[in-house]
């Protein structure tokens, strides 16, 4: 079931983080909450080549703290360093093939991974943003990817594709430019968070703000809030797994000991493993962005957007978008009844749904696990898009 | 593009294929692994959706290019709009179906026509084995025992039909066929099809008053 090639040979090969910028003065990008925010930088890798009809293009939109290293090594690497987050699916003769598509992976607006975000610097006063950032919201990452999308010269998109947060990003893409896209594969994702959702996603946050080096987010160049940034990770990580994931791979095992320490050091490997999660997370991401994305999560609904009824005709069957929807057996952030929700209001309205739950026991982090049978849905639903 | 394997194709499936309008909009139910989706959107150019409980069955067929949605049909028809297709398909599986009456209502709500399919309970080795045996019959087309068989109503082509008219539709068409289990092929029955047909297939219509 598993397939865990992700040597060097199967690989997308090197590749490299490029950086394209806009709204650079006087202009600025409006935001949906009115704001203005300029200069935007969007970092992004590419695979692939853009064919001369430049109708080979899939987007890949990535997840809450994911970033634009979908896959390949980068130059720098050194020998251990793991590739790119969907390597498994991304690369030549792989699910998503990059010896016949060109695909895209852009860092979203508010991250910390190259993207303009809360601890980019801010013109106006030349120090990190801070708090000073301004509300983003899902539908302001699409825009700034549209934007770059433009740039490169693809007026319409072959596939968008994207797990969680992502998947939301791919939601809002075929609500704002249905016109550019071909087929959307939605993946553990919901319409809207529900309160579960959002209830993990503030106690992240409350983590984070109960730091006192959170400093109302003025922490850049001094003592960061990595406690509460770990905390909040932990919490995270424990949505993304599952009961059964968590059994099957600690169960009540204990850390390096036999008997009870009888105190508060961490007795179960469940204990040391989030732990070490969230200390591995501290090194990596921004925990001013965690506030933002999460909470651009949280507003997150486009239920009413996605209802509205689209006209059916024959001769406008071929411009519909194709979606395929995919949910995982054992996500309980975003459970299959959500997934089944869009499916039911894309029927509604008369679209092109195609819909599998994959049975797995890991939880809402399964689209991020090699499975081969993923990567065959995957392959043979853009083939089939004619 | 779908990859159709139009050779594999089953007799009873050709037959209902050969009832369907090219270009047309297309809901096959327990679509299988999309055998008939598949032929009818390479050699009629319809239109096809299918819906299929079994993970793996829904996943082969959405990797052959088919829109196809796994869940329970009885569930699925429901949030489609009327009118929604030409054809909806049912093809061996009204035998299983909890509530007949209510599924058929809903696939005539969803459809233009409903073509609906199952295995003959008054073929004649049926008739013969309760006659001579005296135990629940078994043949190629129903192979389960009483114990272990999903098949939960017995239908025969004359007890379709009553059910037909008593629940409001036209029978359009009707087509009685008898099958080879060891390959693809079989005949269309003409004379005494009660008792030579293994297969009914009806082409039915509500009733608009």
């Amino acid at each position: 079931m598993n397939d865990t090639v992700t040597s060097r040979d199967s690989s997308v090969g090197i590749v490299e983080k490029k950086y394209y910028s806009f709204a650079e003065p006087p202009d600025t990008l409006t935001l949906e909450s009115g704001a203005h925010l300029g200069p935007v930088t969007i970092a992004y890798e590419t695979y692939g080549t853009l064919n001369e009809q430049k109708d080979n293009c899939i987007l890949l939109t990535h997840a809450f703290s994911g970033d634009s290293h979908a896959a390949g090594f980068y130059a720098s690497d050194r020998d251990g360093d793991k590739p790119g987050w969907w390597d498994f699916l991304v690369g030549p003769g792989k699910g998503i093939d990059t010896d016949r598509y060109f695909v895209i992976c852009p860092n979203i607006l508010g991250s910390c991974m190259g993207s303009t975000g809360p601890s980019s610097i801010n013109p106006e006063t030349d120090k990190p943003y801070g708090l000073d950032f301004p509300m983003m919201t899902i539908g302001d990452m699409v825009v700034t990817q549209k934007a770059l999308i433009d740039h490169l010269g693809i007026t319409r998109l072959l596939a968008v594709i994207g797990g969680s947060v992502g998947g939301m990003q791919v939601l809002e893409w075929c609500v704002r430019f249905p016109q550019m896209v071909r087929a959307a594969v939605p993946i553990a994702t919901t319409m809207r968070h529900s309160a579960l959702a959002i209830a993990f996603n503030e106690i992240a946050r409350q983590s984070i703000m109960a730091d006192p080096n959170w400093a109302q987010g003025n922490y850049y160049g001094g003592q960061k809030p990595d406690m509460g940034l770990s905390v909040a990770r932990m919490v995270g990580h424990v949505t993304y797994l599952s009961d059964e994931a968590l059994r099957r791979k600690f169960g009540r095992k204990l850390q390096d000991k036999e008997h009870f320490s009888f105190g508060f050091g961490g007795d179960f490997q469940v204990e040391s493993y989030l732990r070490h999660q969230g200390s591995k997370f501290v090194s990596r991401f921004d925990a001013n962005s965690v506030l933002y994305i999460t909470k651009a999560a949280d507003y997150f609904d486009v239920v009413d957007k996605m209802s509205k009824p689209a006209p059916i005709a024959g001769a406008e069957e071929q411009n519909k978008i194709k979606y395929l929807v995919v949910s995982y057996s054992s996500d309980w952030l975003y459970p299959t009844y959500q997934a089944k929700e869009l499916v039911q209001t894309l029927k509604r309205c008369g679209q092109n749904v195609s819909f599998c739950e994959i049975e797995a026991d890991c939880g809402h982090d399964a689209f991020l696990i090699p499975d081969q049978r993923f990567t065959t849905l995957i392959r043979g639903f853009l083939d089939g898009i004619s | 593009m779908v990859s159709p394997d139009p050779a594999d194709i089953r007799f009873d499936l050709r037959i209902i294929s050969s009832m369907i309008d090219p270009g047309t909009r297309v809901l096959d139910l327990g679509c299988g692994n999309g055998d008939l989706l598949a032929w009818l959107a390479v050699g009629k150019n319809v239109i096809g959706t299918g819906i299929e409980q079994d993970k793996e069955k829904a996943a082969h067929c959405i990797s052959r290019g088919l829109s196809v949605l796994q869940g329970d049909l009885n569930e699925e028809v429901e949030d489609y709009p009327d009118c929604s297709f030409d054809y909806v398909i049912l093809s061996q599986t009204l035998q299983q179906v909890f509530e007949p009456a209510r599924l058929l209502h809903s696939l005539a709500r969803i459809g233009r026509k409903v073509i609906v399919s199952f295995p003959n309970f008054s073929h004649y080795s049926i008739r013969l084995q309760l006659l001579c045996k005296g135990c629940a019959p078994k043949n190629d087309q129903l192979p389960y025992s009483w114990y272990d068989s999903p098949n939960i109503r017995v239908i025969t082509l004359k007890d379709f039909r009553k059910f037909s008219r008593d629940v409001g539709y036209n029978i359009l068409k009707e087509i009685t066929i008898k099958t080879d289990p060891t390959s693809n092929e079989g005949s269309i029955i003409r004379f005494f099809p009660d008792i030579r047909s293994t297969y009914g297939i009806y082409i039915i219509e509500k009733i608009r008053k």
